[in-house]
């Protein structure tokens, strides 16, 4: 099976790993004996390494390729295992149960960090359905998500602070202003596709975070908002214990109410034309879809998430301030898209949960966290360019004139 | 015969390049007309002008909606709107939605006479449920009049190439149009395809009363359907007429076979 041309490319990439790793990982200069260390042992290693690694990479392709090969030929296409459960109610069923209660008694079998931690990925995963919206279903590039995000906060800290306003009747106000937001950044952007629109949205993300550090007045700069309240159940101020025990459930509650909402509107009109407009633009207007409505529609309706999760995120953390909401925020939302799979439910909350928690369990090796990130990228758009649980479409029976729903 | 569409001194300019110029043409009720002319001839540039993906530079584009006896101009419409006003268009280089079932390309078709909101999308309200039902069935009685109900949950990127060209013709009649514009629905078909097209694009007129302009360049399907034809070449109408007159017309002879001295 091991053919001398596969032995040949490896040894090729192994060397030059050790090229391009030589000057990092074996030379080492020593300023205090005014000497210089030849580390070959590691040179060594990273041969042994990149080669190893380079037979693994290219087994997989091959056998990535053979597959595609073979679903070519017999025709049937592999179902991908998130669809077969879903389509077997025996297990869907018992297993949607089982997550159910493992999600219901979360805080009060882990701890207080556990459950923070919990919350921050369910913020997570609102913020990646929201943007699936505008990525994953309408095919817009938005790099500036993270804007709505800061509108929804800095909504709750300001009104909070100027006004008292409680998190229950902020909640709403944080999503309404997010639709404006997403609204206002629609308009300028009517026009534009793909790497166009991905660097003017970055730039709006952006001014909305020089804005709030720069107009003191307004937003208090840099040092941003503290003492913002948890939100009080019915009327009555909970301790920081049962107050994180109680965000969690609302997250709960709205990532629920999030799902349920974008799974509705994935197979209705308005959701096809989003799809449409991804798939084409101009076969989408000339088969009598108003491109412009469309468009501020998915901008808008993804805003809104974001402003929901703002608002919940500066209850949670009691704390806003700029720094939060760099564009590095819009990018893990991104990946987390991208990782879970584009439009699709199930993926991106497998993407949030796979970024967010494994960041956090997985401190130990914190300073590769951004190394394992992009090769975790890499491999999965070269392995599964469609995502962690791609995207499936609705299909439909026809037996005379009956017609049912199967996924 | 009482006309659909009439187009008059249709002009457009691309920068220097006069694509169009003063091109006149008229379709009638339940007719198959047929605009032929060179590679590069402005043929696709017309459709576009009409459908309104280009604004034209001058002329009038009319339209004759049944049951109005007015005239509406709609050059300058926004796409869309030109497919809300009852014209429908199939593209030279296929532009099917890939990643979208076959059922889904077609319903899309549905989207401009459906009302559904984003609000009726999230409570799934009863009259929002009987569109949406309606929609679905519609759009695969037109599958099934084309010939594609076998394929209704295929993507529509798997397809044959055949069979994509006549989603895109189940599309375009999703949208209710009572004109037809097909961009050489032929290109590419083997000879099969193409009668199939041939009987196909006939029942369209016959059975749905629907009215069709097409621009194709094999001259056996044209002089089969059409009832009349158009020849342009260098953005100028050169000849109208039967397909008898146009196959003697010496100047179209000429364009064509100039063509091919030249090739
Ligand atoms: N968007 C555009 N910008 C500039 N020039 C264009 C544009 N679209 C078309 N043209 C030019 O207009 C002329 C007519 O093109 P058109 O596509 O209408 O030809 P056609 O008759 O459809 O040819 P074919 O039979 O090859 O499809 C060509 O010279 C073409 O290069
Ligand atoms: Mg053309």
């Amino acid at each position: 099976m091991i053919t001398f041309d596969q032995i040949k490319k490896a040894v090729l990439v192994s060397v030059w790993f050790m090229f391009l790793t030589f000057p990092i990982m074996v030379i080492r200069v020593n300023p205090v004996e005014r000497i210089v260390e030849w580390r070959w042992r590691n040179m060594l290693l990273i041969g042994v390494g990149s080669f190893i690694l380079s037979f693994v990479w290219h087994y997989f392709i091959r056998r990535k390729e053979l597959g595609t090969q073979k679903a070519e030929v017999g025709g049937e296409e592999t179902i991908p295992l998130a669809q077969r459960i879903l389509e077997k109610k025996a297990i869907y069923r018992p297993t949607l149960a089982v997550l159910g209660i493992c999600a219901l008694v979360f805080p009060f079998i882990f701890s207080l960090y556990q459950t923070n931690i919990m919350v921050t990925a369910l913020i997570y995963v609102m913020l990646g359905l929201g943007l699936n919206i505008v990525v994953g279903l309408a095919g817009l590039l938005d790099l500036g998500y993270v804007a709505f995000y800061a509108v929804g906060a800095y909504a709750y800290a300001l009104l909070n602070y100027h006004f008292g306003l409680s998190f229950w009747m902020v909640l709403p106000i944080g999503a309404a202003l997010g639709a404006t937001f997403g609204i206002l950044l629609g308009f300028p952007v009517l026009r534009l596709r793909g790497d166009y629109l991905a660097i003017v949205t970055l730039g709006f993300g952006e001014i909305i975070r020089i804005i709030l550090e720069n107009w003191n007045e307004f937003s208090f700069g840099p040092s941003g908002i503290a003492n913002i309240p948890r939100p009080s159940l019915l009327g009555i101020d909970l301790s920081v214990h049962a107050a994180t025990i109680y965000i969690y459930y609302i997250m709960i509650g709205l990532c629920l109410f999030t799902i349920f909402v974008v799974n509705r509107l994935q197979d209705s009109r308005i959701g096809r034309a989003w799809i449409a407009l991804r798939e084409d633009e101009t076969a989408c207007q000339a088969m009598g879809i108003d491109k412009a409505k469309t468009k501020l529609t998915a901008f808008a309706l993804g805003a809104t998430w974001a402003g929901m999760s703002g608002v919940v995120f500066a209850a949670k953390t009691t704390f806003v301030n700029p720094a939060s909401f760099t564009i590095w925020e819009s990018i893990i939302i991104l990946c987390i898209v991208v990782l879970g799979g584009m439009g699709s439910i199930l993926g991106v909350i497998a993407g949030a949960l796979v970024l967010i928690l494994m960041p956090e369990y997985l401190r130990a090796f914190s300073e590769f966290r951004m190394l394992a990130f992009g090769v975790l990228l890499v491999v999965m758009m070269v392995f599964r360019p469609g995502g962690l649980i791609p995207n499936v479409r609705r299909t439909y029976k026809f037996e005379g004139v009956t017609e049912t729903k199967k996924g | 015969m009482e006309p659909v569409l009439k187009v008059q001194d249709l002009g457009m300019n691309f920068g220097g390049l006069r694509a169009l110029d003063a091109v006149d043409l008229d379709v009638g009720k339940n007719e198959i007309v047929a605009l032929i002319g060179p590679n590069g001839a402005g043929k696709t540039t017309f459709f576009n002008c009409i459908t309104g993906i280009y604004p034209p530079t001058e002329g009038d584009v009319l339209i004759f909606p049944q049951g109005k006896d007015r005239p509406k101009r709609i050059n300058g419409l926004k796409p869309n709107k030109v497919t809300e006003k009852g014209l429908a268009r199939t593209f030279q280089n296929i532009r099917l939605f890939p990643n979208m079932t076959v059922l889904e390309n077609v319903m899309i078709g549905r989207h401009c006479r459906m009302r559904a909101g984003v609000l009726g999308a999230v409570l799934r309200g009863r009259s929002t449920m009987r569109e949406e039902k309606a929609a679905v069935m519609d759009s695969y009685a037109i599958l099934e009049k084309i010939g594609l109900d076998p394929f209704v949950n295929e993507f529509a990127k798997n397809l044959p190439y055949g069979a994509q060209r006549r989603l895109e013709i189940a599309r375009a009649m999703a949208t209710e149009p009572f004109l037809l514009l097909l961009d050489e629905p032929a290109a590419g078909m083997n000879p099969n395809e193409t009668r199939d097209l041939d009987k196909l694009i006939k029942r369209i007129r016959d059975e749905e009363g629907i009215s069709i302009l097409l621009i194709e360049h094999d001259m056996k399907l044209v002089m089969s359907l059409s009832d009349r034809i158009f020849v342009v070449d260098y953005g100028k109408k050169i000849a109208q007429g039967t397909p008898e007159e146009i196959r003697n017309n010496p100047a179209v002879i000429k364009a064509y076979l100039g063509e091919e001295t030249d090739a």
